[in-house]
């Protein structure tokens, strides 16, 4: 498996692949990954040039350690094939697939990937994919769509196409996505992958952004999908466990760990019942705060 | 001439000037010399009123004639009308050889360009230029020698004679008829007065131009009758919008707001940042952004300010309101906000003698534990350019950069790495207007570079930083 499968990425910062201002540095924002957009950030007239500027961006820039992901155009459209070859031979980390509906799409990218592979020298199975839901029935067929490849990382839930498709809007609560967040949340969790949330485009509103990430962060997602670096501190600052969450988290591992060998399954942590169940969720809060850089402790 | 930044200085223009090249910053630490005494007509058996009817007939009673040097301050900014009121006047009685000397020049006095042009105006001597009056100097149409000082240095020009100014106009938003200033009141109301205190001082003449005359005394005044040959009434001094604007909107772009996060990180684990501490900063993104988040540091980690200085905005005097600052120390006032707190009796308008002549006995710069700049661009020797373009075009104003830099215990430039696509980071600058020497850190949106003649000190100081 690729090493990188499951690395953290609480950020994904949307980027126009087009725009050099754009793509020349936005390491120094520090995101855990940057979406190289060739889709709908770049005209239909200017597929080419973006291809060219995103290729060059790729070979030249060093992103210092940000994962680059690329954003190609549609199935349905004449350009993703071209897009998949550039961004591999540029040496990118991964594919979005946009409008992602069925397992066959991915299957579809995941050949084109390998084969673009082959074809400029690159190790198989280095280039990973990721599938954008954007419909209800993408929505529905999520389980599937995750399940379609070893090479698929995570699902991201577009919110804008998917209220359309829904006949309904984005209105800022929460309320019309509702059902997709926690459908894909669980699908991706049950096909063992990661799971990110769609942007928030009210750059004005940054209390409803942090109210939003907020939330997802407690519905289970992974990270979640930024337009602006403003957004990033937000979701690294909700996403980074706490010392207090850090410091209950090692007592709750080093005490399974001792109570297990001395045949004791129930007992309490500083007032809270804890018994194996809290195992693996105790794990995963060192895990992220050894890979959002606080952790600090020799677990 | 090589100076002490590497820089060859023509032969011609140090025959010209009478000057000696940089030869370090404290180099003329100690000397001694007498001032430069202004030529006083005194007033004795008047008859009550120094007013003027017309800018014509003040320039007729000061005697007006070629190759004069004429002054005028810059604290309407991109407001100011006097210049061109002046230079309008002087053009059509067909004087020539004019010499400019004034704080600052801005795209509000283009329409001087054309007196420019045809010798009217055949030396400037600013803090900066911008607009066409840069364009027109960097293409070669002034004539004699275009000199770009600092504050203190415009004020050290001054009063040791260097600069001997013959008639200096003074825009005051409200004077009295016998030639009492200030800078407050009336309908161009901007604050201060500090960069028209030397030229006061040491003109041969003085001319207060204003739009709002109040009975006399006009007290306390900024500048004195004292020291005001004749008063003109005119109908407008400026416009009001561009003198004083609304307070900035904090920037959200988010590379500044990160330089400056950098910033105040950097200036609170620093050394210097403890009770009593001192801090300068200018109107930029980044810098008032600095100011922001300091005072947010400043309060979480109970540390109080002693005094702040320079030109003043909103988050600066919030310090003052909000109590984390013993005083304001004012050079000028970039908005309402600060035209407004001058009247907190903490705030106190000071010259720009007092604030950074390097040639009197002593000036607050000196005092300052921080001071944050930026600049167009900084070279690998961390020497500063704030003045001219990388294309070559005068296009900044230094003010008082050098002198900041100079004096504080801790110079901060906060530059990007990149000015849209030109570097600001560079292996030698355009122009050096400020020497490395002075230049502790440059805070880069990739990161913080130290000054490694700094990190020498440092250690020689057993400080950590």
């Amino acid at each position: 498996m690729n090493p990188n499968k499951k690395r953290l990425r609480r950020t994904m910062m949307f980027l126009n692949a087009q725009k050099p201002g754009l793509i020349k540095d936005p390491y120094i924002y520090k995101p855990d990954s940057i979406m190289l957009d060739l889709e709908d950030a770049v005209a239909e007239n200017q597929k080419d040039a973006a291809r060219f500027s995103l290729y060059h961006a790729l070979q030249e820039i060093d992103y210092r350690g940000v994962e680059r992901v690329v954003r190609i155009n549609a199935l349905d459209t004449p350009y993703w094939k071209e897009d998949i070859r550039c961004s591999v031979a540029g040496g990118c980390d991964a594919i979005r697939i946009p409008k992602t509906e069925c397992a066959n799409d991915v299957k579809l990218v995941e050949s084109a990937v390998e084969y673009a592979e082959r074809e400029f020298g690159r190790p198989k199975g280095s280039v990973l994919i990721m599938a954008a839901i954007e419909s209800a029935r993408g929505v529905m067929k999520a389980l599937e769509i995750c399940e379609a490849s070893d090479r698929l990382f995570g699902i991201a839930l577009s919110g804008g196409d998917y209220t359309k498709d829904l006949q309904t809007h984005i209105t800022g609560t929460g309320i019309e996505l509702m059902g997709a967040r926690q459908n894909l949340v669980i699908a991706a969790r049950a096909a063992g992958i990661q799971c990110f949330d769609t942007v928030y485009t009210d750059l004005d509103n940054m209390e409803g952004f942090r109210q939003d990430v907020q939330n997802i962060h407690l519905m289970g997602f992974d990270g979640k999908s930024i337009i602006n670096p403003r957004q990033i501190s937000i979701v690294h600052e909700i996403y980074t466990p706490s010392e207090k969450d850090i410091i209950f988290a090692e007592k709750v591992v080093t005490e399974i760990d001792t109570k297990k060998a001395q045949g004791i399954g129930v007992f309490t942590v500083d007032g809270k019942m804890i018994d194996i169940a809290f195992y693996d969720g105790a794990k995963r809060t060192i895990e992220l705060a050894k890979t959002s850089g606080v952790y600090k402790g020799d677990l | 001439m090589i100076n002490a930044v590497g820089r060859d200085i023509p032969e011609e223009i140090l025959e010209l000037t009478g000057k000696e090249v940089f030869h370090g910053n404290h180099y003329y630490d100690g000397y001694e010399y007498r001032k430069h005494g202004p030529m006083t007509r005194c007033v004795i058996n008047s008859n009550g009123s120094k007013l003027v009817d017309s800018i014509h007939d003040v320039l007729v009673k000061c005697g007006i004639k070629d190759g004069m040097t004429v002054s005028f301050h810059h604290h309407f900014r991109e407001g100011d009308y006097i210049v061109n009121m002046v230079m309008e006047e002087i053009h059509k009685m067909g004087i020539k050889d004019i010499t400019i000397c004034a704080s600052s020049l801005g795209k509000a006095h283009d329409p001087i360009v054309p007196y420019i042009e045809d010798g009217t105006i055949t030396n400037i001597q600013s803090s900066g230029v911008r607009g066409k009056i840069g364009e027109a100097i960097s293409n070669g149409k002034l004539k004699g020698l275009a000199i770009m000082r600092s504050h203190g240095g415009r004020v050290r020009s001054i009063v040791t004679g260097e600069t001997q100014i013959d008639i200096a106009f003074i825009g005051a938003p409200t004077c009295d008829d016998y030639g009492n200033c200030r800078g407050i009141g009336g309908k161009s109301n901007c604050g201060a007065l500090s960069y028209a205190m030397a030229d006061a001082l040491h003109a041969d003449k003085v001319v207060a131009i204003t739009d709002c005359l109040v009975p006399f005394p006009n007290f306390p005044a900024h500048i004195s009758m004292t020291r005001v040959d004749y008063v003109v009434e005119v109908d407008a001094i400026g416009d009001p919008a561009k003198i004083a604007t609304g307070a900035a909107k904090p920037t959200t772009d988010q590379r500044k707001l990160m330089m400056a996060d950098y910033c105040t990180q950097f200036v609170v684990n620093s050394p210097y940042f403890k009770n009593g501490f001192s801090y300068q900063t200018g109107v930029g993104g980044a810098s008032i952004a600095s100011t922001i988040s300091l005072a947010k540091e400043m309060k979480k980690r109970n540390v109080r300010m002693r005094f702040g200085v320079g030109g003043l905005t909103k988050p600066m005097c919030d310090l003052l309101i909000n109590d984390q600052v013993d005083c304001l120390l004012d050079t000028q006032d970039f908005d309402l906000d600060a035209v407004e707190s001058v009247k907190d009796l903490r705030h106190f308008r000071i010259s720009a003698g007092q604030y950074a002549d390097p040639f009197n006995k002593g000036a607050v710069v000196n005092k300052l534990d921080f001071v944050i700049l930026a600049a167009l661009e900084v070279d690998v020797n961390f020497n500063c350019n704030v003045v001219v373009g990388s294309d070559g075009m005068i296009t900044g104003a230094q003010g008082g950069h050098p002198d900041t830099a100079a004096g504080a215990k801790c110079a901060i430039v906060i530059a990007p790495l990149l000015q849209g696509r030109i570097p600001a980071i560079c292996t030698e600058v355009t122009t050096v207007t400020t020497p490395g020497e002075s230049v502790d850190v440059v805070i880069t949106d990739y990161g913080i570079a130290i000054n490694p003649r700094r990190q020498t000190n440092c250690k020689e100081d057993n400080l950590s930083v």
